[in-house]
């Protein structure tokens, strides 16, 4: 399996062989076949980084171009979803998901459990998200925990190449609405993807670095800088446990608490603002059942609660990274009880 | 032979993915007497652990790797040579030696597998070794050309040695037509028409071995001779939750405890390798296969694809490996087998002896292939 494909080349396959493999598969967004009005391939910019580029040509009209107005074709797309097709509507940045809420909150997250059951919503909506990208505060923001709060709604992060083509076949598959994270800063990263088509289910958290002194729970971006901040910590003898979330809606809560229990030290890294993020969710789940293995308070490692920063060194500033991890590291392993502080005094 | 009549050891390459290994012990002592096939140190991989074996006669002079340390394919793991040969001979050596690196970069060129189409099937194989009387090592269910990674290299050193991923499996294609046995065999005996190989030795492990008895029995004369490890068809015995297991696990927390059936010591098993057969056990199709075939060779908890009946019609000749503590296919499969057929039990080796005891397993081979050649 040495073939070798980037994270945005990987979600380009999955999408190519699944719309050869089921004829219902179909591709709806802004750009995502041509632009400019010219002429079939000269005008495929395959959407604004060119994630979707070719597709136009081997698919033809399965590539529909939509109007600018994210409330209309996100709407055309879970409705086209409700009577049979299996769009995959691709929602440029996240930060514009805004103006498509009830589309997205109140009917295709609804369909199913308000029709007995009997309706399904095979749609995915395809979203970038991350900021390092100099792209200000409307193109960067990290919205995933938002989605995750609605039941109904399944929602993926990958970090890896081999998992965005796994993940997104599943989510093509799958029978309820799925919103698909991809982190813009992810798409030219390489990594070892199979040809043939396959799937990752839901739900299955992947242990990336074994450890046994502390438990990094991450996702998206925040994978790899966990991993960087890991082999540094281990030049000094800390081991790292680096877990990546892959899904956050299902979350593998049994993968989490299994390592928690064996490490008893927890930093969770999330590039989101904090407030009611998958970092404080995570957090709670650990607080409420694990709470007895815990020998440290759990750390958490995110942005700040502000927009994201349009000056670079600001930018910068704002997004966590390895060297914020290891310092998070160094914290829960450092931590003395009260009683232990209080009787060295 | 190295300068000053000086012997390397260096760090093997195991399968196609391997590309360093960790030293975990030495298990023999410097100043030891050393012969080519015994057992120098246990070394960890990505996949698994397992034991390198020396190429070479002398004396163990200096362990160069310690313990821990992490060590390149081709990287110098320890020195030999006769007790004349002084420290600093042996200092001067280990200081100015250069890794083989293009030597080794063609080594791992010849690993490259191919593909060939074996009547609308896309058959991936491994070629190592040149000349002689070719071998063909068939692996088990739900496993891969991978499955040999102690072996095949070993068993290449005099002959050219095939190993191939059966239809269904590793990266061949995943059609299995019926999943018969018949099937199986009829796509080994076509591969061996597109190659170009009218005789070859076999080796089948497990269902491999199935597959290499049916072949025998059915075409005796493309077969020089056979050996069977741990294999299915001698018996109705099987661990058919294991099977059920494979076939149906999607998530590491099942597949985890269903592989570590397959050994003797599970704690050889690592992430790696349960990693892998996930990854392929979620390729399209994949499923559907091994349903099929489980279909075919298990039912009602028993094998019924048993040839115990026709063995003294094999014009092939036979011998017949098994680990005592086989989970999967008892070693009781071994006994009472008719006298022309010989016959060895590993002590302390699960379903997969062929990584459990390597070197042993190799000896046997190879013993028998030479044996067997004329």
């Amino acid at each position: 399996m040495a073939r070798r494909l980037s994270f945005q080349q990987a979600i380009n396959e999955a999408l190519d062989q699944e719309m050869a493999r089921d004829e219902s598969v179909i591709l709806m967004g802004e750009d995502v076949a041509g632009g400019q009005g010219a002429e079939g391939e000269m005008d495929a910019w395959g959407g604004v980084l060119g994630v979707t580029k070719g597709l136009y040509a081997k698919h033809g009209d399965r590539v529909m171009d939509t109007p600018i107005s994210e409330s209309a074709f996100v709407g055309a797309a879970i409705g086209a979803a409700a009577s049979g097709l299996r769009p995959v509507v691709e929602l440029m940045f996240n930060d514009f998901m805004g103006v498509c809420f009830d589309q997205i909150f109140n009917q295709a997250a609804k369909f199913r459990y308000m029709f007995g059951g009997k309706a399904e919503t095979p749609v995915v909506i395809r979203t970038m998200i991350g900021a390092g990208f100099r792209g200000a505060a409307q193109h960067s923001q990290t919205l995933y925990s938002i989605f995750t709060h609605i039941p109904g709604l399944k929602c993926v992060v990958p970090s890896t190449p081999y998992d965005a083509k796994g993940l997104l076949i599943e989510a093509i598959r799958d029978n309820d609405p799925v919103v698909f994270f991809e982190h813009k800063k992810l798409y030219p990263l390489e990594g070892e993807v199979p040809e043939e088509l396959y799937t990752i289910p839901f739900g299955e958290a992947e242990i990336v670095r074994e450890g046994e002194d502390v438990t990094i729970i991450t996702l998206a971006e925040m994978v790899h800088e966990s991993i960087k901040a890991a082999e540094t910590l281990a030049e000094n003898g800390v081991e790292c446990e680096v877990i990546d979330l892959r899904t956050t809606s299902p979350l593998d809560e049994e993968t989490l608490l299994d390592c928690v229990a064996a490490t008893g030290r927890v930093v969770v890294v999330d590039e989101a603002n904090p407030r009611c993020s998958i970092a404080t969710d995570i957090s709670a789940l650990i607080a409420q059942h694990a709470f007895g293995a815990l020998k440290a308070p759990i750390q958490m490692v995110t942005a700040p609660h502000t927009p994201v920063p349009f000056a670079d060194n600001l930018e910068d500033l704002y997004k966590p990274g390895a060297e914020k991890i290891a310092s998070a590291v160094r914290e829960v392993l450092e931590y003395q009880t009260w009683e232990a502080t209080a009787s060295k005094n | 032979m190295g300068s000053d009549g000086i012997q390397k050891l260096t760090m093997p390459k195991w399968g196609l993915s391997m590309t360093h290994g960790t030293v975990i012990e030495w298990l023999v002592p410097e100043g030891a007497e050393i012969v080519a096939g015994s057992e120098i140190l246990e070394v960890e991989t990505e996949k698994i652990t397992g034991s390198v074996e020396s190429p070479i006669n002398g004396t163990l002079r200096r362990h160069v790797a310690t313990p821990g340390q992490d060590i390149p394919i081709g990287g110098l793991l320890a020195v030999a040579a006769d007790p004349s040969v002084s420290d600093d001979q042996i200092d001067h050596f280990i200081e100015s030696y250069v890794p083989e690196a293009a030597a080794d970069e063609s080594a791992s060129d010849d690993l490259v597998p191919e593909f060939v189409d074996v009547g609308g099937h896309r058959v991936r194989y491994l070629e190592q070794g040149e000349g002689g009387q070719p071998a063909v090592l068939v692996h088990g269910f739900a496993g891969s050309l991978d499955n040999w990674l102690f072996n095949h290299a070993p068993l290449a050193q005099q002959r050219a040695v095939y190993a191939l991923d059966l239809p269904g499996h590793g990266q061949s294609s995943k059609d299995v037509g019926d999943g018969s046995l018949e099937m199986l065999i009829g796509t080994l005996h076509d591969w061996l028409d597109v190659l170009g190989l009218p005789c070859v030795h076999l080796v089948g492990h497990s269902l491999g071995g199935a597959v290499a008895l049916g072949m025998a029995l059915q075409n005796p004369d493309r077969v020089r001779s056979c050996t069977l490890i741990a294999s299915a068809a001698l018996g109705p015995e099987i661990d058919a939750g294991y099977i059920d297991g494979v076939v149906e696990a999607n998530r590491r927390k099942q597949l985890k405890p269903c592989l570590e059936r397959l050994f003797a010591d599970p704690g050889r098993m690592t992430r790696q390798l349960v990693d892998e057969l996930l990854k392929f056990k979620r390729l399209d199709g994949v499923r559907d296969a091994l349903g099929k075939l489980a279909e075919n060779f298990v039912v009602d908890g028993e094998q019924v694809v048993i040839f115990r009946n026709q063995l003294d019609q094999l014009q092939a000749p036979t011998q017949v490996i098994w680990g005592n503590e086989d989970l999967i296919i008892p070693s009781s499969h071994a006994e009472d087998l008719p006298d022309l057929i010989s016959v060895e039990v590993l002590a302390d080796c699960g379903h997969m002896v062929q990584m459990e005891a390597a070197r042993e397993v190799n000896q046997l081979i190879l013993s028998f292939l030479e044996k067997t050649d004329s």
